[in-house]
């Protein structure tokens, strides 16, 4: 046989088929997200753009502007702490009922194991409705729901930081050893009992630690909240953008920033003290 | 506990009581029989969610539109994030990799949703300013991870070749690309999943997709509809979900 | 000459002294292995031939050039007819030994085909030739991580061997190969060589190969050249004090002491 026609590149036709998916498949994608480039240099966006960008620096630092952005700011760090307590109230208790390890049901004869089960899926369900709906989603409904500004943000975020709370809690709470909270549960101890002894000084640092982080996060999600109408930083840079004025945008720009870096380290500080 | 514990605590509580008292929030006025009942009609006017063969058309083109959103976004952000990792991991002097460093966290400081609200006054309302968004922001994020990457990777291979007298560029293609190759298309893979989550919601600026249906069908006080919307981004959600855990438990298996 | 150290030294940024002031001829065609302990300079040597490092003090002269003295053009077009075969070969574990091996004449082909290569290879019957040469043809689409070391250092071999340089070195290039196969290798460099004419300069840690395959044998101690001399004129006595800081006995490739004569008996010469 002709060398050359023996040693074909094995490898060849499955790159050649990957391709070609890749390629069928990105395609239609281009037509249907209206993808052109081109439309970016038209007389009419291009001058849009410049005169936006323009208007970038320099940034608006007159004193009143300033202020209004502190207390922007002072409004999303609140809205953020206000959410968490929310999101640790709705969280908590469903984390609770939701673990099993807690759960006496289960472990040997007895009644209550229907009545546990039935408690149990539609606390799971709940949990993963809250978190399943985007943050952003939730704001725009309690916006609609209550008004615009800041209670629509702490509600939005405690229902969805609610759900992704009770499910990590439940999960620290599970991944522990069991055994000492199984051995009260066996001799009788109600499920708070065992909880108070068998669980939580085990699981207590790491609960901490997911929530602070929460926290850190809850300050970012606030300010894009805001941007749907939630109050604080997000809804000033909003409005600041809608009326085309650049200055006023990169300042609160600024301003988040300094926000995310700051929460990061505080953030740091308490996980540090608390472990 | 010891007493640092105890102010930390104290320090929480008086945080949270203090974010109350600054929101004024009249959670009195929130709880009120009258606001239960203004709640619990406007939950309702959800249900039923509208399933007419023409809306839920329009709901998957929608969600096709989310789709490919998230695709050419993604796509775009991987090849700009290769092009500006090189100069970020230092392969063209220490300027260029301050100036690339730079350029790829302001990328990425800035969150998806405002890169959105950019973009739309740049591109206009639909797609094309989600598309955009999406690609500046993980530009960002995919470009520092592959600077990181390369950086991390030996340097024998390429600079052996270039020994043997190769171009520098053909020693990075030959020396150094298949080491990384397989990072890069799985850090990419996993922006891609994240980034269908967020196409789906920058449409609420104005970005197309499902986002943009919400927003209108919410605006216009058609509840049935966004409902539907809602119900289809859940959807879109557990799928993605889905198919990642089972494509990551064939690759690892 | 083809390769000249005049008064060669090298210094390392943290004051090792690798090199101390070297005088040395190789003409082209040549073939010189170069031993010694570990930490002799061995290296450093080959790398300074290589013109991947740059002499302290001193003048090299490597193809009649001298490196230092050229652009950048110049330099890469030199480097291209050098083919190194490193101790560890720096092969990109994930790339298939075939695109491995044709990676060696990226130096010589035009951008076009380098680039058409690593969608397909473009001349996988010359990788595979050099790799029979090498007794791993087997391997050809295989990825390097899942060769042995052994395997992975023959790759590095015929590398070079597809690279078809004016002047090869070697370092180390079979430490990791088992005694028969280290012996065809070694073979087959030497083939290469005499076959075309070109300058080989190989660094071996063990003796036995050196002095069976190679007609001129430089012993390097602590930066300074001990001798050079043919084989047959290297005596037990000198390779004992060469080696006297690292061991007892003297390093060979299978472990098996160096064969010794008696006082006065000549080596056998093993070239016509």
């Amino acid at each position: 046989m002709n060398p050359a026609l023996r040693l074909r590149d094995p490898a060849a036709a499955p790159r050649l088929l990957l391709t070609v998916c890749v390629i069928v498949l990105l395609w239609p994608g281009f037509s249907l997200t209206e993808f052109d480039p081109a439309s970016l240099f038209e007389e009419r966006s291009r001058a849009t753009i410049v005169k936006f960008v323009g208007t970038f620096f320099p940034l608006e630092t007159s004193r009143e502007f300033l202020g209004l952005v502190l207390k922007s700011t002072f409004e999303t760090l609140a809205i953020a702490t206000a959410g968490m307590a929310f999101a640790i109230l709705i969280g908590w208790p469903l984390a609770l009922v939701v673990t099993r390890s807690l759960s006496i049901s289960r472990i040997g004869p007895g009644p209550g194991r229907v009545a546990g089960h039935s408690v149990r899926v539609p606390a799971r369900f709940a949990l993963m409705f809250f978190r399943s709906i985007p943050e952003v989603v939730w704001a725009l409904l309690f916006v609609r729901a209550v008004g615009l500004g800041p209670a629509a943000g702490v509600l939005a975020i405690g229902v969805t930081y609610g759900g992704m709370l009770g499910k990590v809690y439940s999960e620290i709470l599970e991944s522990n050893d069991t055994r000492p909270v199984t051995a009260l549960l066996e001799t009788g101890g109600g499920r708070i009992a065992a909880f108070c002894y068998g669980m939580w000084p085990v699981a207590l640092p790491e609960l901490v630690s997911y929530s602070v982080y929460r926290w850190e996060c809850a300050v970012r999600a606030s300010v894009i909240m805001g941007f749907v109408g939630a109050g604080g930083l997000g809804q000033q840079m909003e409005l600041s953008m809608r009326m085309l004025n650049g200055g006023e945008v990169s300042t609160i720009l600024l301003t988040f920033l300094l926000l995310v870096v700051m929460a990061d380290a505080v953030s740091a500080l308490l996980r540090k003290v608390t472990s | 506990m010891r007493a640092a514990h105890w102010g930390v605590i104290a320090g929480l509580i008086a945080a949270v009581w203090a974010s109350f008292a600054y929101l004024a929030l009249d959670l009195v006025q929130l709880l009120s029989p009258e606001a239960q009942v203004q709640m619990w009609k406007y939950v309702v006017s959800f249900f039923p969610p509208d399933v007419s063969a023409d809306y839920l058309r329009r709901v998957g083109q929608g969600t096709l539109e989310t789709i490919a959103i998230s695709a050419v976004g993604t796509a775009l952000a991987a090849v700009l994030g290769l092009l500006l990792a090189l100069p970020a991991a230092g392969r063209f002097g220490a300027v260029p990799r301050a100036i690339a460093r730079l350029v790829l966290n302001f990328l990425r400081s800035i969150p998806e949703l405002v890169w959105a609200a950019l973009m739309v006054i740049a591109a206009g309302l639909g797609p094309f300013a989600g598309t955009l968004a999406l690609a500046w922001h993980t530009t960002g994020v995919t470009g520092r991870l592959f600077a990181e990457t390369l950086e991390n990777t030996p340097s024998e291979p390429a600079s052996a070749l270039r020994l043997a007298g190769s171009p520098a560029s053909l020693a990075f293609l030959y020396g150094t690309m298949p080491n990384v190759v397989p990072q890069l298309i799985a850090y990419t893979l996993y922006r891609w999943e994240i980034n269908i989550r967020m196409a789906a919601i920058l449409g609420v600026v104005g970005a197309g997709g499902l986002g943009q249906m919400l927003y209108f069908s919410l605006s216009l006080f058609q509840q049935p509809q966004a409902m539907t919307v809602i119900i289809a981004m859940l959807i879109l959600v557990v799928i993605v979900d889905g198919a990642s855990a089972w494509l990551r438990k064939r690759l690892a298996g | 000459m083809s390769l000249s150290f005049r008064k060669v030294s090298l210094e390392y940024a943290n004051g090792v002294r690798a090199v101390h002031r070297i005088d040395c001829e190789i003409r082209a065609g040549e073939r010189v292995a170069i031993i010694g302990p570990s930490g002799a300079g061995k290296t450093s040597l080959l790398r300074m031939l290589a013109t991947a490092l740059r002499p302290s003090s001193g003048t090299i002269s490597v193809l009649d050039t001298n490196p230092w003295r050229l652009d950048r053009g110049r330099l890469r077009r030199l480097r291209s007819r050098i083919g190194m075969v490193h101790q560890a070969p720096p092969l990109p574990p994930r790339q298939r030994v075939v695109t491995a091996v044709l990676a060696g004449r990226l130096g010589q082909w035009p951008a076009w085909k380098s680039l058409a290569s690593l969608l397909y290879p473009l001349d996988i019957l010359g990788a595979e030739r050099m790799l029979e040469r090498m007794e791993i043809a087997d391997k050809l689409f295989q990825r390097c991580d899942q060769l042995s070391g052994g395997q992975l250092q023959r790759v590095g071999v015929a590398r070079v061997l597809y690279q078809r340089p004016d002047l090869i070195l070697t370092d180390e290039p079979v430490s990791a190969v088992d005694p028969a196969l280290s012996d065809r290798v070694i073979g087959e460099l030497n083939r290469e060589a005499i076959e075309r004419g070109v300058t080989l300069v190989a660094s071996l840690h063990a003796v036995d190969l050196a002095l069976h395959r190679f007609p001129r044998i430089i012993g390097l101690r602590a930066g300074e050249i001990q001798f050079d001399l043919p084989p047959v004129r290297v005596s037990d006595g000198m390779l004992a004090d060469l080696y006297a800081s690292e061991s007892r006995t003297v390093p060979t490739q299978d472990n098996q002491p160096l064969e010794t004569l008696p006082a006065g008996v000549r080596r056998r010469n093993m070239f016509p």
